[in-house]
């Protein structure tokens, strides 16, 4: 048992080890880079799977790692390694999903000059992915966490000598960063309340109930309980990381980087690293339920954020017209279902989501980067169409994955996981928002996705690199194909009637009872988005690419605002943006007039007392001075040939001196 | 013996060496930024962490930006990386001089009583050592931040462009290269 | 023949040292020859770290102190000798130290 745990670390090793392999290789070395990721990602799945079955023998346990990082004087930074079925199952999917996206990569980036590079950095982003996954400490967490940032802003901004791409990588390295922040200030405070940053620590750790126990009897400002301030704090990082309202801007910007790591960012590792954070301290967010009498529960924030974030995404998804784009604003709606989710106090659903999705919308953005390869980078689904016929594999691949997201009923994935949510949604007792939100974005996800298959695959091609699109290399086409299967399988771990992998991860988990009704409820909502795309998409195809969309002629106005995002990036350009030149100016005012006066008012002062004593000075000491100088100045003038200007005659000869100083003093010293 | 002082040694000698013969000053910079690691798990070795830190923050992390940034500031043109080679003479010299001086050092090492028996590190902690600067060396941590903050001002002044007042105010100046 | 630890780390100050010597005597780039001196200046601080680690009579904290300062002096050397680097770029459009004597006296 023991053993595993030591394993565990080995799980982000390998592929920071193949990340260092790639940085170290010249360009041509395609073959090692990308050989050495790929199978340090496949010796990690295979860890992980073994470290899944340790941790299913006994799911309760939190078995722990912890170690001394370093000592400072009496006191110690501890670090630590956690084995639980949440890091085990994230660990699979995380290698898995990786696994297949480091293979499609293969073929996706075959002919980019910088081939080495991108497989360096997939590494990299893998890695610290799992390092946060195993974390036993908030503060190695954190580390990996900025880490995955990091990887983040290499990766979106790959191809950097596009400026829209340097943009979007400075975009979501910033925008995630004002997160990290709330991050950073809740972990500050969590050391300084509890003293220790490791999760569980037999009975020391943060998330134990000793600690929670104090954080929750402590009141702050504004009546709220400690614990529910540092909550909220974390928080703040979970909604940078996740893309969630208000700081969703960066997720559909990240387009710009290459499919893979869209594929990436949105399945496997950054967007859940937020999910996945609030999950691993679900006790401390949690804590504060047992309170009556505060003005706010941090999980009613979470449930609030994931609401409005899941209305939003799945609005705006339907006036996109990017393929990429319309997929982007479908994570961010279904990131707001898991926060929902958790939220509504059903972390497992959450989780179980969270897995669903992952392969998915892994599969939805390989099919969407297959669809890009082959059409020779076109990605406006206006000047697509008619791929059905060429592209038979990633057609039906990518009808899966749609199938899975929209939650088709019974077979596919997505259906089970989103009826876990709804469920829970439908138990919380403290509104029913969630719950109505929650099915109205259903109703437009089944509705956006059957437009965008639409567009692409029926009907005519729309453009010349339509016309000639055919299907891809093995390389790209059999993870596909594997992730197609697992879109379907996924689902059958966690369904409402067996709900294994929710019992697994939380031996308290409830189905809420509801009868068939929910279910057939929100069947009848899939059917109904289906067959509303199609009446408008499916039945009479687009004719031409530039022909208006149906929506558009109907409500023109709605449509602009959606395909503008609502506005947001204009509200922060106008707001923040403006906030930020203003504060600049008064500091350049200030610098230029308040500091720069003060300064020349010293400079007058030094001037005038140098004034005083350069009188007292010619007059009275200098008659005497000026004889005895003029001898010297003659001896100068000998001196100054060995004074060549050049720096290194000088050391050198300092060097030779020290030589002979020293034999002098060590020949003298043996007298 | 201690193997761990031989690999950190042999590791950091290894990169400082490199550094000095390569001819791509960004390849040289980046390896003494190893270089300057070693001698950071030098001290670690040695047990006084905090120092080890410092020299983290100061060499890895300053000392490294602002030799990055000369680098980059001073060259020429994309492909002037490389530096031109440098004479065979000076470097002939150089060796016989250094060669001198590590023979003295080593003769003097060895020559000293320097059999000081095995012992535990000194455990200094962060609380003794701020007791320490604040207490018996006050003094001193106040010359070294007046020098400190000379050194920044100096720095700026000198760097600082001379044709400043022809420019419009406001702006920094542009490089004075094109790249 | 086997060395005492604290000869050993000796050792390797000097050797560190010499090697800040010898680029900072062979190269003409003044980048390298700043880096050279910043080489020789760590070996000192090596020094002072393996006397008060060995030391029989030190007192706790003194090499620590010792070494915190140079550290601080160093980034200052650091900082003004790289700005004086860019100001001799600027002046004469190369770095090379051989073309940089024109403050002879």
């Amino acid at each position: 048992m023991d053993s595993t745990v030591q394993l565990l670390w080995l799980i982000p090793a390998l592929p920071l080890l193949a990340a260092a392999i790639g940085a170290l290789t010249p360009r041509r070395g395609r073959g090692l880079t990308s050989g050495a990721a790929i199978g340090a990602m496949t010796i990690s799945l295979g860890l992980s799977v073994r470290v899944l079955i340790e941790a299913l023998r006994d799911p309760t346990a939190h078995l722990t790692l912890n170690f001394a990082w370093f000592d400072l004087g009496d006191a110690s930074l501890r670090l630590g390694f956690v084995l639980d079925p949440l890091t085990a199952f994230m660990c699979v999917m995380v290698t898995f999903v990786g696994l297949l996206i480091f293979i499609f990569s293969l073929g996706y980036m075959h002919e980019d000059a910088n081939f080495t590079r991108f497989f360096c950095f997939l590494s990299l982003f893998a890695a610290a992915m799992l390092g946060l996954l195993v974390a036993n400490s908030l503060l190695l967490l954190f580390i990996c966490w900025e880490l995955v940032g990091l990887a983040s802003y290499l990766l979106i901004g790959f191809w950097f000598h596009k400026p829209a791409a340097a943009a979007a990588a400075k975009k979501a390295f910033i925008t995630t960063r004002i997160g990290d922040l709330g991050l950073l200030l809740g972990m500050v405070w969590l050391y300084h309340s509890t003293g220790s940053l490791l999760f569980y620590d037999g009975g020391h750790g943060v998330l134990e109930t000793t600690a929670l126990a104090s954080l929750v009897a402590h009141t702050t400002i504004g009546g709220l309980a400690v614990s529910t301030a540092i909550g909220l704090l974390i928080f703040c990082g979970a909604v940078g990381k996740s893309g969630q309202f208000p700081l969703h801007v960066w997720l559909p910007d990240a387009m710009e980087g290459p499919t893979p790591v869209s594929a990436l960012i949105h399945a496997a590792t950054m967007v859940a690293a937020g999910v996945f954070l609030v999950a691993r301290v679900y006790p401390l967010m949690s804590a504060d339920q047992t309170l009556a009498n505060v003005p706010i529960h941090a999980l009613t924030v979470v449930a609030a954020i994931g609401a409005i974030t899941a209305l939003f995404g799945a609005l705006v998804a339907v006036g996109q017209n990017d393929i990429k784009r319309v997929l982007a604003f479908s994570t961010v709606s279904q990131l707001g279902y898991m926060m929902l989710a958790l939220g509504v106090g059903a972390w497992p659903a959450a989780i179980f989501h969270l897995l669903t999705h992952a392969f998915f919308k892994a599969l939805l953005f390989l099919g969407a980067g297959s669809v890009i390869h082959a059409a020779h980078h076109e990605q406006d689904i206006r000047k697509l169409g008619g791929l059905r016929g060429p592209m038979r594999v990633t057609f039906v691949t990518f009808g899966f994955g749609m199938l899975a997201l929209i939650g088709f009923p019974f077979l596919f994935s997505g259906f089970w996981s989103k009826e876990a949510i709804l469920h829970a949604a439908y138990g919380w007792h403290v509104s029913p928002l969630p719950l109505y939100v929650a099915l109205f974005a259903v109703v437009l996800t089944a509705f956006y996705m059957t437009r965008l298959v639409m567009e692409t695959f029926f009907g005519r091609a729309r453009s010349d690199a339509a016309n000639h699109a055919h299907e891809n290399p093995a390389t790209m086409t059999v993870p596909l194909a594997i992730l197609a299967v697992c879109a379907v399988g996924v689902g059958f771990v966690g369904t409402t009637y067996w709900p294994w992998l929710q019992r697994t991860l939380d031996p308290h988990f409830e189905i809420e009872e509801s009868g068939l009704g929910l279910m057939l409820l929100s069947i009848g909502l899939v059917a109904f988005g289906l067959a509303l795309g199609w009446t408008i998409y499916g039945r009479t195809p687009r004719a031409k690419a530039t022909a208006p969309d149906p929506l558009e002629t109907a409500a023109p106005r709605t449509f602009a605002a959606l395909g503008a995002r609502l506005g947001f990036d204009e509200l922060y350009a106008a707001t923040v943006g403006r906030l930020n030149d203003a504060a600049a100016v008064f500091a350049d005012v200030l610098d230029r007039y308040v500091w720069d006066g003060l300064v020349r008012f010293l400079a007058l002062l030094g001037e005038f007392s140098g004034v005083v004593n350069r009188d007292g000075d010619e007059d009275v000491l200098n008659g005497g001075f000026d004889a005895t100088s003029k001898k010297f100045r003659g001896a100068g003038q000998l001196y100054s040939r060995a004074q060549t200007g050049e720096i290194h005659g000088y050391l050198r000869v300092v060097a030779i001196g020290f030589v002979v100083l020293v034999l002098l003093v060590m020949l003298g010293g043996s007298r | 013996m201690s193997p761990a002082l031989i690999i950190i040694a042999l590791v950091t000698l290894a990169a400082a060496a490199v550094a000095m013969t390569l001819r791509n000053l960004i390849h040289s910079a980046l390896l003494l930024i190893g270089s300057w690691a070693g001698v950071a798990a030098f001290y670690l070795w040695a047990g006084a962490q905090f120092v080890a830190f410092g020299q983290v923050l100061v060499y890895v992390g300053a000392v490294s930006m602002i030799v990055l940034f000369a680098v980059l500031l001073t060259r020429r043109s994309r492909a002037d990386l490389a530096v031109a080679p440098d004479s065979l003479g000076r470097a002939l010299g150089a060796l016989l001089v250094g060669g001198a001086v590590l023979g003295v050092l080593f003769g003097a090492i060895l020559s000293s009583p320097l059999d000081v028996a095995r012992q535990p590190a000194p455990t200094v902690t962060v609380r003794a050592l701020g007791h320490e600067l604040m207490g018996p060396h006050a003094a001193a941590l106040l010359v070294a931040a007046v020098i400190l903050t000379v050194a920044l001002l100096g720095a700026v002044v000198i760097a600082a462009t001379d044709e400043e007042k022809n420019r419009p105010p406001g702006r920094s100046a542009p490089p004075n290269d094109v790249a | 023949m086997s060395f005492s630890p604290l000869q050993l780390c000796l050792f390797f100050s000097s050797a560190l040292f010499c090697i800040g010597l010898v680029g900072a005597l062979s190269r003409s780039n003044a980048i390298l020859v700043l880096l050279g001196i910043e080489l020789m200046l760590n070996a000192a601080n090596l020094n002072f770290i393996a006397f008060w680690r060995y030391s029989p009579t030190a007192s706790p904290a003194t090499g620590v102190i010792f070494v915190i300062f140079s550290i601080a002096v160093a980034a200052a050397e650091a900082a003004v000798g790289l700005a004086l680097v860019i100001a001799i770029y600027r002046h004469q459009r190369s770095i090379r130290l051989q073309e940089a004597t024109r403050l002879k006296g």
